[in-house]
């Protein structure tokens, strides 16, 4: 689950890792009372949408004076901003978060994320502040300092030193840094980070160390462990299908294409994707209905395929394994005679009692096309369209 | 021949009287599995059929001799059931469940790393050799007895059609791996690939990857030094969108890595023939094997 810079921030706070003064608005004159109570200028306006490459896209500005603040608040509030995660439709801008502006002698990266490699939790850091991190490790990878730190008996003096001591910062930091890091560790475990990242952490000209930006993913598998975290969540910064999917457990993900598909398996939906784009056609989403999917499952991840208005034609692929066949089919037809079907449905079923399903199917009435098996069901989709 | 499993497998199931252990152990039962044992905390005593209920992993290792453990445990205390069948002394666990919070994992992989045995998955459909055992949730029918061909896969129902493809084409199969979808998991790509190399009976293997992480290129490098046996792969995920997790936890794109085409090309240069269309990789099987 991604959450907000400022969300970031106050779990930060919280863990005893230092950020600038500031707070979240939701309009322009909450940013200016925000703005004030900072009590001087500069401050810093940011756009929060859950997205990088913000400040490169225009949602993110310093202003110099209270005029400055309400006409940046007033720019970047209900813009549509793009960047490079967010696609080129881009996302509107709800939220700011007005901070105080500070006085920067050195940038850093920071990060700590899971490594799946080695099974450890990794701690990344670099000199280069601010800079695209993955660029930085394509070109000077030297420049990257990494510590591996064992899950089984934490974080250690040595992990903060070889850290702190890499990024050649003056000694009267030290101290505040390993604390700082220390937090930051803290915080990721404690909360079920998968990503933590500060891009710059800086350095200020009287030595201090502080967060500037924070970005936290937080690992959607242990959500049953953190209910304080999930008022994080905000909908505003999802598909609203997408929203509606997850109600049922469905894994769906909206694309742009236009042939839809109903799978069983994340494996099998992305390979099935991947055949709808061979025959020459484009994927409207991924929709994996999982293994256990009962009837209402299928009829409900039928039915947000079918509110999607890109969708021209369906694929339905179904291994029966533990999902059989017969009770896909029911959800299928449930589905089908509630909603109607206007655009062609191409089927493909194999696996348990895959005759019983076929057979209702047949005996629904319905218009389907059946297909033999995958290479048959990509081609009949795509000479559906 | 084949890896890991066999006749003699003893198996012992972790939460065999949940609705899911209970289905799926007597799946396992009708197929030839040789169950021993369940384990259910605050159930020893019971029986689910008429396999025997223990309270702990242990004393049903001590009164069963079992070796090998299937484990149902919901997410929340998975981590937990499988540290415990490691430090009952079973050999190969198998973790079906879904929905491990990856630093559980963490823990559980650094935890392993002590012990001798092996663990398969988690989030995964389990291990099949044909014929003689099946621990995990595939449909057993699908497959086919005998070899020649070895198949490892991080997926679950992707494997079920790539085996039903070659079962129809009467390729048989020595042994089915499926190692999960999770970013951190036991078995990986390299430690079946070296089992099936040494393997007798397995002549070809099939390799089936997906996109996220790079256990598959990986997994090329080590087949160019190491395999002498003609390998066929499939990535799937080649249209997927970075950044968004496709089902499963550890298949996403993040940043430049884990995209299927370099995937295919690691594979590619390392001499396995990569299958471009899922439909047809039955096909190439029969070609190269």
């Amino acid at each position: 689950m991604k959450i907000h810079e400022y969300q970031a921030k106050e779990l930060f706070r919280t863990f005893g890792v230092p950020v600038p003064d500031g707070g979240v608005a939701f309009s322009v004159d909450g940013a200016v009372d925000v703005a004030r109570g900072l009590g001087g200028y500069p401050v810093v306006v940011k756009a929060q949408i859950h997205a990088g490459g913000r400040g490169k896209g225009g949602g993110v500005k310093l202003a110099a004076s209270e005029a400055e603040a309400k006409a940046f608040a007033h720019g970047i509030l209900g813009m549509t901003l793009v960047t490079h995660q967010t696609g080129p439709e881009g996302r509107l801008v709800k939220k700011l978060l007005v901070e105080a502006g500070q006085d920067i002698a050195k940038e850093f990266y920071l990060s700590i994320l899971v490594d799946r490699a080695t099974a450890g939790i990794v701690i990344m850091a670099s000199r280069e502040g601010g800079m695209d991190i993955e660029e930085v490790a394509a070109n000077t990878p030297e420049k990257i300092i990494k510590v591996r730190v064992d899950p089984l008996t934490g974080i250690q003096g040595y992990h903060l030193r070889e850290v702190g001591f890499g990024l050649g910062l003056p000694k009267a930091a030290l101290k505040e840094f390993s604390a700082l890091l220390r937090n930051l560790y803290t915080l990721f475990v404690k909360n079920d980070c998968s990503l933590l990242e500060i891009n710059p952490l800086i350095l200020t000209s009287d030595d201090r160390v502080m967060a500037l930006d924070a970005k936290v993913d937080i690992d959607s598998n242990a959500m049953f462990r953190h209910k304080d975290l999930l008022e994080f969540r905000d909908l505003d910064e999802e598909d609203p299908l997408e929203v509606e999917a997850s109600k049922y457990n469905l894994n769906y993900i909206n694309l742009d294409g236009n042939v839809g598909n109903i799978v069983n398996g994340a494996g099998l939906a992305m390979a099935t994707m991947d055949i709808i784009k061979n025959a020459g056609a484009e994927p409207a989403n991924f929709m994996d209905v999982g293994g256990g999917a009962t009837a209402e499952m299928v009829e409900n991840a039928f039915r947000i395929i079918l509110m999607d208005e890109k969708v021209k034609a369906v694929l339905i692929n179904i291994f029966g394994g533990i999902l059989r066949c017969d009770v896909f089919s029911q959800g299928v037809v449930s589905a089908a005679k509630k909603t109607g079907i206007t655009i062609p449905v191409v089927v493909r079923m194999e696996g348990t009692n895959v005759e019983e399903g076929k057979k209702i199917l047949a005996g629904s009435g319905l218009n389907l096309i059946n297909a033999v098996d995958l290479k048959d069901a990509a081609a009949k989709v795509a000479a559906a369209i | 021949m084949s890896i890991f499993v066999n006749k003699e497998t003893k198996l012992l199931v972790q939460g065999i009287t949940g609705k899911e252990g209970q289905f799926h152990t007597r799946q396992c039962i009708e197929y030839g599995t040789n169950v021993v044992a369940g384990v259910t905390p605050g159930k020893g005593g019971q029986t689910m059929d008429s396999v025997p209920v223990f309270n702990t992993v242990r004393s049903a290792v001590e009164a069963t001799g079992a070796n090998a453990s299937m484990i149902f445990v919901p997410p929340p205390f998975c981590a937990d059931a499988i540290m415990e069948a490691a430090d009952s002394g079973v050999e190969l666990i198998v973790a079906i469940t879904e929905g491990i919070p990856v630093l559980d994992m963490v823990r559980v992989k650094n935890f392993l790393a002590t012990k001798t045995c092996r663990l398969i998955g988690p989030n995964c459909p389990g291990i099949i050799t044909p014929g003689e055992c099946k621990i995990g949730i595939m449909p057993g029918k699908i497959h086919m007895a005998g070899g020649p061909a070895g198949v490892i896969s991080r997926s679950g129902t992707l494997t079920y059609e790539v085996v039903d493809q070659l079962t129809k084409l009467g390729i048989g199969q020595t042994t089915c791996i499926g190692i999960g979808g999770d970013p951190v998991n036991g078995t990986n790509f390299i430690d079946v690939l070296e089992a099936f190399e040494n393997d007798p009976d397995t002549q070809g293997i099939v390799m089936v990857g997906e996109i996220g992480g790079s256990a598959e290129e990986e997994a090329a490098a080590y087949i160019k030094a190491h395999v002498t046996k003609p390998v066929v792969g499939f990535i799937a995920g080649l249209t997927a969108p970075p950044g968004r997790r496709m089902g499963h936890a550890g298949a996403i794109i993040s940043g430049s890595s884990g995209t299927g085409q370099a995937k295919i090309e690691a594979m590619e240069q390392n001499g396995i023939r990569v299958c471009r269309n899922l439909g047809t990789l039955g096909e190439l099987c029969k070609e190269v094997f």
